[in-house]
C-alpha cells in the first residue's frame, strides 16, 4: 500500500474537513457571543446557556427527548438484533425477500413518508398521539439501522463457536446468550448508540407522530429556528453536539484501547 | 512370518469377528441440494480405536464428521453409537465432543472458563467442575495460563485448550477436525505424539479428519481413505501404504511409480507383466489372482527401486536402462529421477545412511534400475 | 422440552421483527393509499370515509365504493404538484452529482492516507453524521444569510462589494444537501477504495499506464459499487427532503417533501398529502429496489 501523502490528497482532505467542520465550529463559537445578533462578535459570554437553563419549555422538551431516546433505542436494539439474526442465520424462509426489503427500505425512505404513514396508522387504530406514538415510530425506523450494524458483524462471526457450544451440551438458547451475544456485543452496543442518536436528532417523524404535550428538543428548536437565528438555539445545539461528540469520542477511544491491548497481548502470546 | 510394516500396538478388534463396532455407519448418504457429499458409505469404528478419515478437500470427510457430531443429519442411512441410533439427537445431547479446526475457543472466556463450559452445561456441581478443570489443565500442561483469554495464547497453547475442553466431559468419542492443521511443522510433529499418548491415557475413541497423510499414518490405528464421498480403503497405515487396493489409493498415499501392462504368464505364485511402451517385463509375487492376457496395473514405491551403474545380473525382468534426469536431495534421503529410453521418468529413492558417498550419481549418468519380485504390487482396480 | 423451547425461540427470531415491520412499516403504506382515495371532511380524523373494521364486510364494501381518484386527478391538474415532483428529482440529482464531486476526493484522500491516521480520519467523517441533521442545516443559515459570515468574509476580502443573495435560493439547498449527506457518500466509497489492493495500480503503471489513466481504468471501476451505493443513499432521501428546502430554500424552491408537509400541517388536507406520498413512493420504488438489491448482493459476497 502506497502511504505517501500526495499534495492532491492533502488538499482534498483539508478542504473536505474544513467544509464539514467549519459550520459546526462557527455555530459553537457564536453560542458564546455576548450580542443577540448572531453574526456580530461582541465578546465572550455564557449568558445564553444560563437563559437556556431557565427556559422551562426547553427543559421539558429535553426530558421528552431523552425518555423517548432511551426507550426506543433499547427496544430497537432488541428487535434489530433479532432481525439481523434472522437475515444471517435463516437464509431460506417464506417471505425473506419482503423481510430484507423492509429492513433496507427505511434506511433511505424519505422521512415525510415514514412520518405520514405512521401517523395515519395511529389514527386508524384510534391511538392517542403523544410520547408513546413517537417512541413506536422511532423504534420502527431505528431498528433497521441496528439490524444493518449487527448484521455486518454477524457475517464475519465464526459459526464454529456456536457449534462448539452446542457440541459441549449447550442448547441453542443457552448458546445464544452465553456465546453469540457476548461476542457480538460491541456491535449491539454501537447499534444502540446509533438508535439513540437517531431518536435524539429526529425532527420530521416526531413532528408527524407527536401529539399535545409531547414536544421533543428538535421540534422545539425547529419552531424557534423558523422565527430566526438566536444565540439561545446556538447554545442548545452546542449542548447536543457536545453530548454526542463526547459520547462518540469516548466510545472510539475505548475501542482503540481495546484494540491496542489486544495487539499487545497477541504479540506477547506469540513470543512465549 | 513376514508382515507389512510395523505394529503400533497389539490392538486389532477389526480382525475379530466377535467384536462389536462402537460406531457403526450404515449406508449413510448426505446430499446438499444436488451435490452428494457422502455417498452410501458404511464404516465400523471400534472402541478405543484411533481412526483417521483421510482425503483431499471436498471428499466428504468433514461432512461425515459433522454427521457424527450431529451438526448434519444423514439424508439416508443411519449412524449407531454404542448400539444407539443417533438420528434426531441434537448435538448438545450426543455423548461425543469435537475439537474444531479453528479451535472455536470462546474469545470472551478464560482458559479455565472455556474448559469448564461443557461441564457447566451438564449441571455438574462447582467443586467437581473445579477438580475436573484442574485435572484437564494439568493434562495439557497449561497451569501457567488458566486466567488468560484465547487471544493471549500462542497457536500451540490454543490447540491444547481446545483439546482439554473437548475431552473434559469424558465423551465416548472425540472427533478431531484437522487438529494439527493450524500448527507449524515442528510443533505438529511433537503434538502428534502428545495426541497419541493422550488417547492411550484416557482410553477414548478418536476419530480424526485430516488431509495430511503423514499425520494419519503416524497417529491412526486405521485409516479410511476417502474420495468423492466414498471410502476407497480402510486399513492400517502399513497396509494402506504397502498394499493399496486400488490405483487411487496407491497414487494418493506417498509416491509411487505406476505401470500399465498386460499379464503374460501366471504360474507358481508369480505373475509376469509386459509393459509395452517401456519395453519392460515385470515379474512379481502374485498379490492378486489374475488370468493371462488381462490388463493390470503395477505399483512400486521409489524406495524399493535400486539404481546401479552396472547392468544387474539378470536383466530380463524388473530392470531398465536410462539416464539420470533429476536429483532431489532431501537430507535424510535423495530422490533420483531416471529417464528411460521410452521417455518415461522413474522415481527411485535412497536413504543417505552414510555422510560421504564414493562416486555419487550425477546428471546425465547412464544407469540401470532394478527391483525385487516382492517390491511392488499388482492392481486390478 | 428443551428442543421445543429452541424451536420456538428460533421461530421468534424471525417472527417478532417481521411482524413489527409488517404492522408499523408495511401496513401504514396501505392505509396511506386508502386515505389518498378518500375525501377531505371537516371532522376528526379529517377525511371520509373512515375505515372501520368493526362495521363489518358490507360497510367495508360500501366505503370502498366511495373511494375516488379525485385527489390524483387534482395532482395532475394543479401544476404546483408535478412541478414540485420534477423539481425535487432535479434538485436531488444535481445535489447527488455535486456530493460525488466533493466526496470522492475526500474518500480517495482518506484511503490513500497512512494506515495509522486512517481510523482518525474515518471518525472525523462519521462524527458530523452523529450530530443532528437539523443543527447542521441550521448552522448554514448564519453563514449564508445576507449579513451572514460568508458575505462578511467576502466583503472583508474585497471579493465582492454587495452581499450575495444565497440563502433562500436553490444554491443554498444544494449546499445544504451536499453538506448533510456527504458522509453517506464518503463512507461506502472509502470502504471500497480501502479494500482495494493498491498493487493493482502499481501493476497498471508497471505495464505502462500513466497515473491518471490508471485511476480511470483501475481505481474508479473498482470503487464503483461504493459509488453506486453512496449515490442511492444521497439521492433517495434527498428527493423527499423537507428540512433543507424549508430552512435554506426560498419561496420559489419547490420540493415535494415541503409540499407534503404544508398540505398536511397547514392545509390539514390529509387525503391530498397521502396522494402526494403515494406518488412520491412510486417515483422512489425503482431506486429503492435497486439499492436494496445492491446491498443484499454486497452482503452475500461478504459471506
Amino acid at each position: 500500500m502506497n502511504t505517501t501523502w500526495s499534495r492532491f490528497n492533502i488538499a482534498s482532505l483539508v478542504v473536505g474537513f474544513a467544509f464539514l467542520y467549519l459550520p459546526i465550529v462557527l455555530l459553537v463559537i457564536y453560542s458564546f457571543n455576548e450580542s443577540r445578533l448572531v453574526t456580530v462578535w461582541a465578546g465572550f459570554s455564557v449568558k445564553w446557556y444560563v437563559s437556556l437553563f431557565h427556559n422551562q419549555s426547553f427543559i421539558d422538551a429535553a426530558w421528552v427527548t431523552i425518555r423517548v431516546g432511551l426507550f426506543s433505542a433499547t427496544v430497537a436494539t432488541i428487535l434489530g438484533t433479532l432481525g439481523a439474526l434472522a437475515m444471517t442465520r435463516y437464509t431460506r424462509f417464506r417471505g425473506r425477500l419482503l423481510f430484507s426489503a423492509m429492513i433496507y427500505a427505511p434506511l433511505v425512505m424519505p422521512e415525510v413518508i415514514t412520518g405520514l404513514s405512521m401517523l395515519l396508522l395511529f389514527v386508524a387504530v384510534g391511538m392517542d398521539r403523544g410520547i408513546w406514538t413517537i417512541t413506536l415510530a422511532h423504534i420502527t425506523f431505528s431498528m433497521c439501522f441496528v439490524a444493518v450494524v449487527v448484521q455486518s458483524r454477524l457475517v464475519t462471526f465464526d459459526r464454529s463457536l456456536e457449534e462448539a457450544a452446542m457440541d459441549l451440551g449447550a442448547t441453542p438458547v443457552t448458546t445464544f446468550f452465553k456465546v453469540t451475544l457476548p461476542v457480538i456485543l460491541p456491535a449491539v452496543v454501537s447499534g444502540w448508540m446509533l438508535a439513540f442518536t437517531l431518536s435524539l436528532d429526529d425532527l420530521v417523524i416526531s413532528s408527524f407522530t407527536s401529539g399535545p404535550g409531547a414536544t421533543t428538543l428538535p421540534m422545539r428548536i425547529y419552531s424557534q429556528v423558523r422565527l430566526g437565528v438566536t444565540p439561545e438555539i446556538n447554545a442548545a445545539c452546542t449542548i447536543l453536539i457536545a453530548i454526542v461528540t463526547v459520547g462518540v469520542i469516548i466510545a472510539s477511544i475505548a475501542n482503540k484501547q481495546r484494540e491496542v491491548q489486544r495487539a499487545r497481548d497477541e504479540q506477547a502470546a506469540a513470543r512465549n | 512370518m513376514k508382515s507389512l510394516g510395523s505394529f503400533r500396538r497389539k490392538f486389532a478388534p477389526w480382525n475379530d469377528p466377535e467384536a462389536k463396532p462402537f460406531i457403526a455407519i450404515e449406508n449413510v448418504t448426505k446430499k446438499f441440494a444436488d451435490f452428494t457429499a457422502v455417498d452410501d458409505l458404511s464404516l465400523n469404528i471400534y472402541n478405543r480405536e484411533f481412526f483417521a478419515l483421510l482425503g483431499a478437500s471436498g471428499c466428504g470427510k468433514s461432512t461425515l464428521l459433522r454427521m457424527l457430531a450431529g451438526f448434519e443429519e444423514p439424508t439416508a442411512g443411519r449412524i449407531l453409537l454404542d448400539g444407539q441410533d443417533m438420528r434426531g439427537i441434537p448435538p448438545y445431547k450426543r455423548p461425543v465432543n469435537m475439537m474444531f479446526q479453528s479451535y472455536a475457543l470462546f474469545p470472551h472466556m478464560t482458559v479455565e472458563a472455556n474448559i469448564a463450559f461443557g461441564l457447566k452445561q451438564d449441571g455438574m456441581n462447582k467443586a467437581d467442575i473445579d477438580t475436573r478443570v484442574a485435572e484437564m489443565i494439568k493434562l495439557v500442561k497449561l497451569e501457567r495460563f488458566v486466567k488468560r483469554k484465547p487471544h493471549q495464547l500462542s497457536g500451540g497453547q490454543r490447540q491444547r485448550v481446545a483439546l482439554a475442553r473437548a475431552v473434559a466431559k469424558r465423551p465416548k468419542v472425540l472427533l478431531l477436525d484437522e487438529p494439527l492443521g493450524a500448527l507449524d511443522k515442528k510443533l505438529r510433529e511433537e503434538t502428534q505424539f502428545e495426541l497419541m499418548d493422550l488417547q492411550m491415557k484416557l482410553g477414548l475413541t478418536f476419530v480424526v479428519v485430516t488431509h495430511d497423510q503423514e499425520e494419519a499414518m503416524t497417529m491412526a490405528d486405521r485409516i479410511a481413505v476417502m474420495d468423492k464421498g466414498k471410502v476407497m480403503q480402510v486399513a492400517t497405515p502399513a497396509e494402506v501404504y504397502e498394499a493399496p487396493n486400488s490405483k487411487f489409493v496407491a497414487d494418493f498415499i506417498g509416491n509411487v511409480n505406476m505401470f500399465e501392462g498386460m499379464t503374460e504368464n501366471v504360474a507358481n505364485g508369480k505373475i509376469e507383466i509386459a509393459v509395452a511402451p517401456d519395453n519392460m517385463l515385470i515379474r512379481t509375487d502374485a498379490t492378486k489372482t489374475c488370468s493371462v492376457g488381462q490388463p493390470v496395473g503395477f505399483a512400486i514405491r521409489p524406495e524399493k527401486i535400486r539404481i546401479s551403474r552396472k547392468q544387474p545380473a539378470d536383466a530380463t525382468f524388473n530392470s531398465a536402462y536410462g539416464e539420470m534426469w533429476d536429483i532431489a536431495y532431501f537430507g535424510d534421503m535423495t530422490v533420483f529421477h531416471v529417464k528411460l529410453d521410452s521417455g518415461r521418468i522413474i522415481k527411485a529413492a535412497s536413504l543417505n545412511a552414510m555422510r560421504t558417498v564414493e562416486d555419487p550419481f550425477g546428471y546425465d549418468d547412464k544407469v540401470w534400475i532394478n527391483f525385487d519380485t516382492d517390491a511392488g504390487i499388482v492392481l486390478t482396480a | 422440552m428443551q428442543r421445543l423451547i429452541s424451536s420456538i425461540a428460533s421461530r421468534l427470531v424471525i417472527v417478532v421483527p417481521y411482524i413489527w415491520l409488517l404492522v408499523f412499516f408495511l401496513v401504514p403504506f396501505f392505509i396511506v393509499f386508502k386515505i389518498s382515495l378518500s375525501e377531505v371532511a371537516m371532522a376528526i380524523p379529517p377525511y371520509s370515509p373512515v375505515f372501520d373494521l368493526s362495521a363489518g364486510w358490507t360497510a367495508f364494501k360500501d366505503s370502498v365504493s366511495k373511494f375516488s381518484w379525485d385527489n390524483y386527478i387534482w395532482l395532475t391538474q394543479d401544476p404546483l404538484y408535478y412541478r414540485a415532483y420534477l423539481s425535487s428529482l432535479f434538485i436531488a440529482g444535481v445535489s447527488t452529482v455535486l456530493t460525488l464531486l466533493v466526496g470522492y476526493p475526500i474518500a480517495y484522500g482518506m484511503a490513500r492516507a497512512p494506515a495509522t491516521v486512517r481510523p482518525t480520519l474515518l471518525m472525523l467523517v462519521i462524527l458530523p453524521f452523529w450530530t443532528s441533521f437539523l443543527i447542521r442545516v441550521y448552522a448554514w443559515i448564519g453563514i449564508l444569510k445576507p449579513e451572514g459570515l460568508l458575505n462578511q468574509f467576502l466583503m472583508w476580502a474585497h471579493v465582492i462589494d454587495t452581499p450575495l443573495n444565497i440563502l433562500n435560493t436553490n444554491t443554498a439547498v444544494f449546499i445544504g444537501i451536499v453538506y448533510s449527506y456527504l458522509p453517506f457518500l464518503v463512507l461506502p466509497i472509502y470502504s471500497a477504495l480501502e479494500k482495494m489492493d493498491y498493487s493493482l495500480v502499481e501493476a497498471a503503471e508497471d505495464l505502462g499506464c500513466p497515473p491518471i489513466a490508471a485511476f480511470w481504468k483501475i481505481t474508479f471501476p473498482l470503487s464503483l459499487p461504493g459509488v453506486i451505493a453512496g449515490c442511492f443513499l444521497v439521492f433517495i432521501p434527498a428527493v423527499g427532503e423537507f428540512v433543507i428546502p424549508d430552512l435554506l430554500g426560498g419561496s420559489q424552491t419547490l420540493m415535494i417533501g415541503k409540499t407534503l408537509w404544508n398540505e398536511f400541517f397547514s392545509n390539514r388536507d390529509w387525503p391530498v398529502s397521502s396522494a402526494v406520498a403515494v406518488i412520491l413512493l412510486l417515483l422512489l420504488v425503482v431506486p429503492i429496489v435497486l439499492f436494496q438489491r445492491a446491498e443484499a448482493r454486497a452482503q452475500e459476497s461478504e459471506k
